[in-house]
């Protein structure tokens, strides 16, 4: 393939990355915001939905479309209420103290990924996706003969992925009309800005507090249930979306949401790109090195404003 | 008894207990010790960093790794004999914590946090996209011939625990030396305020640098003794798991006391050793530790005892 069309793909993967991306690290990015807790078990929460996603799936059996409607609802459900009541008995106990929770997720990290590994077992397993046709896509290109359009060999995507990117959409737009729009929004933007005039006024910053706990994993789950038609589920798959989530954040501000979002697709943009084009190790060691160097000389983010 | 005296006793007693059990225990528990001290030389080293000066790394594990490859690679690639090639380790352990330091030294807590890991999850990267001289995960093995010291087969099991006494000693009195001195009592002084600690007129950034050197190189020691004593080294040891080790070990004993770290990983290595008998999913052992223990016990074992029984305990 040639260099244009092999941009196109590489872009095409990247943007799919880069919508599951957006949805994981805006769960980081809420429960960051809201309760200053970094939640080392993130990751953890995306593997579980795309392992509930399994379960469901199976458990139903019949056309693929069926269980996979089935998992996008039940799924973050249910993590979402086990990340809210891991939030009651846990971290509330802790009194949210920043040092304490990290180490207290990183438990509840390995609590999950090996339970899972206890039921779930060592094997990655598909989910099939609802549809999924072949598209082929075109390219322009000014030759000998002027403006032509021809199909390259190759160049192609299926419905699922920008059934993936558009479903995305759907779920962001929905998370900020929550957010600016509705009661609850503002109650979570409440709880953001003073916890304690909050609690004053008559909010139940501790049910506040479960529930944007069981959002953000329930988002978490969400990303995962829609790549894993894509990605087969596997007890370790956590790992690689807890990083790239961290590193998106940290890039967009921390707790700034609309720094996430722009973010994400930056960041899910280039390593798809980047991961095509060179070796994927070496891509990895300088954006991990290089987030580390923007949190020690910018410790607000790229785009955050600097934190009071 | 005065109060250095007591912890004197309590210090040479933990080593005389060390020297007893050998003689006493079956082979396969005295091989365990082995490791046991070996791993907890690497909580002493982290031990300084989080129980004294209060800066909680959860990047350890790339100065485990940088004492355990520098040594190894010395051994294999350069063809250095033990000696150097263990300062060698130590070392590249103390030049990586330097820098490391440098950098990550000037965020603070959660910023700290998580540069340190990022810099760990770049180091492990590196040993694995350097794969032709580290062997990636797959890790390499120090001949048997290699591992000798004056005439002292490091294989065999009476000179591997000797050797690893010797370390553990030389490190944990040197540690509780370190503890007492004027530059311990000034770590803890940090931890406890660090405003303070600064407006009495220390310089906290250059002694929070040196704990962190200091830290890094008995790491450091650490990995090249493991390499050293039980002739592997592999990029596993890098991961982000065996940072999270140390910091189990030292939450589990107690941090920021003397003793508390052996304790961590004596008792740790054991659950572990019983329960991947019953099931391959044994980090589930370590979690559920880990998240009781920050909720019931922050202190740890040694930390519980100072506060009811030993108010002394050092």
């Amino acid at each position: 393939m040639e260099f244009g069309p092999h941009l196109m793909l590489a872009s095409l993967e990247g943007a799919v990355i880069a919508s599951v991306l957006v949805l994981t690290s805006m769960g980081l990015s809420i429960v960051f915001g809201v309760m200053r807790v970094v939640n080392v078990a993130h990751g953890e929460f995306y593997m579980l939905g795309a392992v509930l996603a399994w379960y469901v799936t199976s458990l139903l059996g019949g056309h693929p479309a069926v269980g996979f409607v089935a998992a996008l609802v039940a799924a973050p459900l249910l993590v979402g209420a086990i990340a809210a009541s891991a939030d009651r008995v846990i971290l509330k106990h802790l009194k949210y103290d920043p040092d304490r929770t990290i180490v207290a997720t990183i438990g509840l990290l390995y609590i999950i990924q090996q339970t899972t590994l206890m039921t779930f077992g060592p094997d990655a397993r598909p989910v099939a996706p609802p549809f999924n046709h072949r598209l082929a896509l075109p390219w322009f290109e000014f030759g000998d003969s002027g403006f032509a359009m021809y199909w390259p060999w190759g160049l192609s995507t299926t419905s699922y992925k920008l059934f993936v990117i558009a479903a995305a959409a759907v779920v962001l737009i929905a998370l900020w009309l929550l957010i600016t729009r509705t009661k609850i929004g503002l109650i979570m933007r409440a709880t953001q800005q003073d916890s304690e005039t909050a609690q004053a006024f008559g909010i139940p910053v501790g049910r506040v507090y479960s529930m944007v706990f069981g959002l953000g994993a329930a988002l978490a789950a969400l990303g995962a249930v829609l790549v894993v038609p894509i990605q087969q589920a596997h007890y370790l798959m956590g790992a690689d979306p807890l990083l790239l989530s961290f590193i998106v954040v940290i890039i967009g501000g921390l707790g700034s949401l609309p720094g996430t979002v722009v973010a994400a697709l930056l960041i899910g943009m280039s390593d798809g790109i980047i991961s095509v084009f060179f070796s994927p190790t070496l891509a990895k060691i300088i954006a991990t090195f290089l987030v580390a160097m923007v949190l020690v000389w910018r410790p607000q983010g790229l785009f955050g404003r600097s934190v009071p | 008894m005065t109060l250095n005296a007591k912890s004197a006793t309590l210090h040479l007693s933990v080593l005389a207990a060390l020297v007893a059990l050998f003689f006493v225990l079956p082979p396969y528990h005295s091989g365990n010790l082995a490791r046991i001290m070996v791993l907890a030389i690497y909580a002493m080293g982290y031990n300084i960093l989080f129980g004294y000066t209060g800066l909680l790394s959860l990047g350890h594990a790339m100065f485990f790794a940088a004492g355990m490859y520098g040594f190894g690679l010395s051994v294999n690639l350069g063809g250095l004999p033990l000696p150097l090639a263990f300062l060698t380790g130590m070392a590249c352990a103390a030049a990586l914590a330097a820098v490391t330091g440098f950098l990550a030294l000037r965020t603070s807590g959660v910023a700290f946090m998580i540069v340190t890991l990022m810099f760990a999850q770049t180091a492990y990267l590196v040993v694995l996209y350097f794969g032709t001289y580290t062997r990636g995960d797959e890790g390499f093995v120090i001949q048997s011939a290699d591992r000798m010291i004056m005439g002292v087969d490091l294989t065999s099991e009476g000179a591997r625990y000797v050797a690893a006494l010797l370390l553990f000693s030389a490190c944990f009195l040197t540690l509780a030396r370190i503890i007492r001195s004027r530059f311990g009592r000034t770590l803890v002084a940090i931890r406890e305020n660090e405003e303070r600690a600064r407006m009495l007129g220390y310089d906290t950034g250059a002694h929070k640098l040196k704990a962190m050197i200091l830290s890094g190189l008995i790491a450091g020691v650490a990995g090249a003794a493991y390499a050293m004593l039980f002739g592997y080294v592999g990029a596993t040891f890098a991961t982000v798991q065996y940072s999270i080790f140390p910091l189990l070990w030292v939450l589990l004993g107690g941090a920021g006391t003397t003793i508390g770290p052996l304790l961590g990983v004596f008792f740790m290595f054991y659950l572990i050793d019983f329960s991947s008998s019953l099931t391959t999913a044994y980090m589930l052992v370590a979690g559920v530790v880990l998240v009781l223990l920050t909720m019931f016990a922050p202190q740890g074992l040694m930390g519980e005892m100072r506060k009811r029984v030993f108010a002394w305990l050092p």
